[in-house]
């Protein structure tokens, strides 16, 4: 019959209306301010960028290799490479990034740059309370404002970070072992030129 | 007692009227009765948009609005404040004489319909005689000030929402003047006091009201989906489509003058269920017979504000139609739905009394409503989209 789907769909809204007054498990919004919600892990707002250790521009993981501000779609990132080489936090000589600005007012929360990069440097933050009275610099983040703690990073996605720190590990342990085999061979090759 | 509850505006008026010099008292009265009606129904605008945005929420399953004000009742006065204070923006090829025009026009013909409205026993700004033409003269201009602001502002997603706007107003304005033509030949006159009063008897102290017989239920129905349609709501609001026109013939408009036209919205659509109020559910008449010593005023503001959340009801409901369906609708079920409607009102007013024209009149229009509505719904069949052009 014509109209029927009509009167169906009335009364659910009007059973809604109605019980959304005496049912409070019916409400699915919290009013904000006041009340939240527990961040999910799996959620991701604006990336950031990880640090080991206590001091952040010392341990900043990122080695300015600039593949996040080339793969970066709506260009938001600004690196300029250092002209030294500093020790990292594995006491390895690497470039460091002198400027890392993010634009959060022109990212779009793709998480590509997180994909792309080979070092674990950049992440997503889970922060989303950002507004700010200066829509120019507020929302131009430095690299000072991005860096933020490996320890940081465990609490917000700590899955996530617990599989980063795992495979870093083993990369460091790959490089750790190669590099003794090759100490190895050349103490041994030592050995056999002076025996 | 009971009657000075009942007449207590008129006497009000009258009294007030009273200390002026007696040639000017009727322009003193009209005046007076245009500033009650100027004042009462944009403070009923604020109510309503409350009411609207809460009981939506509700429907949604939400709270709504609760910030202003205990229970966010003082949510109107942040919204107006905020509409007054925002800037006036015309565009720069805007036509700006007619832009500027187009708001006040609507604003105006929506109030003029209430000249014709009984409020309340005495309570009609002026008696006409053809008060229902009236009503609709006014109601078939706001069509151009919806045009003329969506033409002036030079704006694709005004025109084209003023294009819908102008198509859909004209195919519902049939139905809604045939549906009224029932009422109209059952009491034979135009004059909306008449027709509340052809309305205001009781047989067992139930009330007379057209919309308890068969013409006069399906009239008010199909009166009920031209309204909608008329006064761009849900599912009907294509000309202000959110979704695909930003917001249709007012895009272009900001501050007081976007108030107006929100203004102009909601006192059309009290004016159009007012006008309903009259021509089905008795205007200002009680609905028992024993309930008659509550002020008539008071009757015909509820029946105002019940058909307000109708509104807000299917608002929170239905989804909106798409343009083709909504002509569809207006052209080959409203109106041949109105047609057969004036044919059973005919049958009643010539059959007499008793119960063979009960019979008759509802098995004609079952018949039809039926009828048509398995044509409607058979020839729906929903395969894979093709495309002529595109792939």
């Amino acid at each position: 019959m014509l109209g029927e789907g009509i009167l169906k769909g009335m009364a659910v809204t009007a059973k809604n209306f109605f019980g959304s007054y005496f049912s409070a498990e019916r409400l699915t919004t919290v009013e904000y301010p006041e009340q939240r919600i527990a961040p999910f892990e799996a959620a991701r707002v604006f990336p950031f960028l990880v640090f080991d250790g206590a001091d952040w521009e010392a341990g900043l993981r990122c080695v300015a290799c600039q593949i996040c501000e080339k793969e970066c779609p709506p260009k938001c990132i600004y690196i300029e490479k250092s002209t030294d080489k500093k020790p990292d936090a594995v006491g390895k000589l690497q470039f460091y990034p002198a400027r890392f600005d993010i634009d959060i007012s022109v990212c779009m929360s793709c998480q590509i740059c997180v994909e792309v990069c080979p070092f674990e440097a950049i992440k997503m933050d889970t922060e989303f309370e950002l507004s700010t009275d200066d829509r120019f610099g507020g929302l131009l983040l430095d690299r000072k404002q991005l860096a933020k703690s490996n320890e940081y990073y465990h609490q917000i996605h700590s899955t996530e970070a617990a599989g980063v720190d795992a495979r870093l590990a083993a990369e460091k342990a790959k490089a750790d072992a190669k590099a003794k085999g090759a100490a190895a061979a050349k103490t041994a090759a030592i050995a056999g030129e002076g025996a | 007692m009971i009657e000075t509850c009942d007449q207590i505006f008129v006497l009000l008026q009258h009294w007030l009227v009273s200390f002026l010099p007696a040639s000017w008292q009727p322009a003193a009265g009209v005046l007076l009765s245009v500033a009650a009606i100027v004042c009462v129904f944009p403070a009923l605008f604020a109510v309503a948009v409350l009411l609207e945005r809460k009981g939506l929420a509700r429907i949604q399953n939400r709270l709504g609005p609760n910030r202003v004000g205990p229970f966010g009742l003082f949510q109107p006065i942040a919204d107006a404040i905020k509409s007054l204070t925002k800037e006036d923006i015309v565009p720069q090829s805007a036509d700006a004489a007619v832009h500027f025009l187009a708001p006040v026009l609507l604003v105006i013909t929506v109030f003029m319909g209430f000249a014709v409205l009984p409020m309340g026993r005495n309570m009609v700004l002026v008696d006409l005689d053809a008060g229902l033409l009236l009503y609709f003269a006014m109601g078939a201009s706001s069509e151009l000030a919806v045009f003329m602001a969506g033409w002036s502002s030079r704006n694709k997603y005004s025109l084209l929402g003023a294009m819908r706007a102008v198509a859909q107003m004209i195919s519902y304005e049939v139905p809604l003047l045939l549906s009224s033509v029932a009422v109209v030949m059952i009491t034979g006159s135009l004059s909306l006091t008449k027709i509340v009063e052809a309305q205001n008897h009781y047989t067992w102290g139930l009330p007379h009201w057209y919309i308890f017989t068969p013409w006069g239920f399906a009239g008010f129905l199909m009166y009920a989906i031209a309204t909608t349609a008329e006064t761009n709501r849900s599912p009907f609001d294509l000309p202000e489509g959110e979704s695909e026109l930003v917001a249709g013939y007012h895009t272009e408009y900001s501050g007081f003058k976007f108030a107006l036209f929100f203004l102009g919205e909601y006192v059309a659509m009290f004016s159009i269920s007012g006008l309903g109020t009259t021509l089905f559910l008795g205007g200002w008449s009680a609905p028992f017979s024993f309930l008659t010593w509550v002020p008539s005023w008071i009757w015909f503001f509820s029946k105002l504000m019940l058909s307000i959340f109708v509104f807000i009801w299917m608002r929170g409901t239905l989804p909106r139609l798409r343009q083709d369906q909504l002509m569809n609708f207006a052209w080959k079920f409203v109106l041949p739905m109105c047609l057969v409607n004036l044919l059973a009102a005919g049958l009643w007013r010539f059959m007499g009394d008793g119960w063979l024209r009960w019979v008759v009149c509802s098995a004609i229009l079952i018949a039809a409503y039926a009828g048509m509505g398995l044509a409607e719904m058979r020839k729906q069949r929903l395969g894979p989209r093709s495309y002529r052009y595109a792939e």
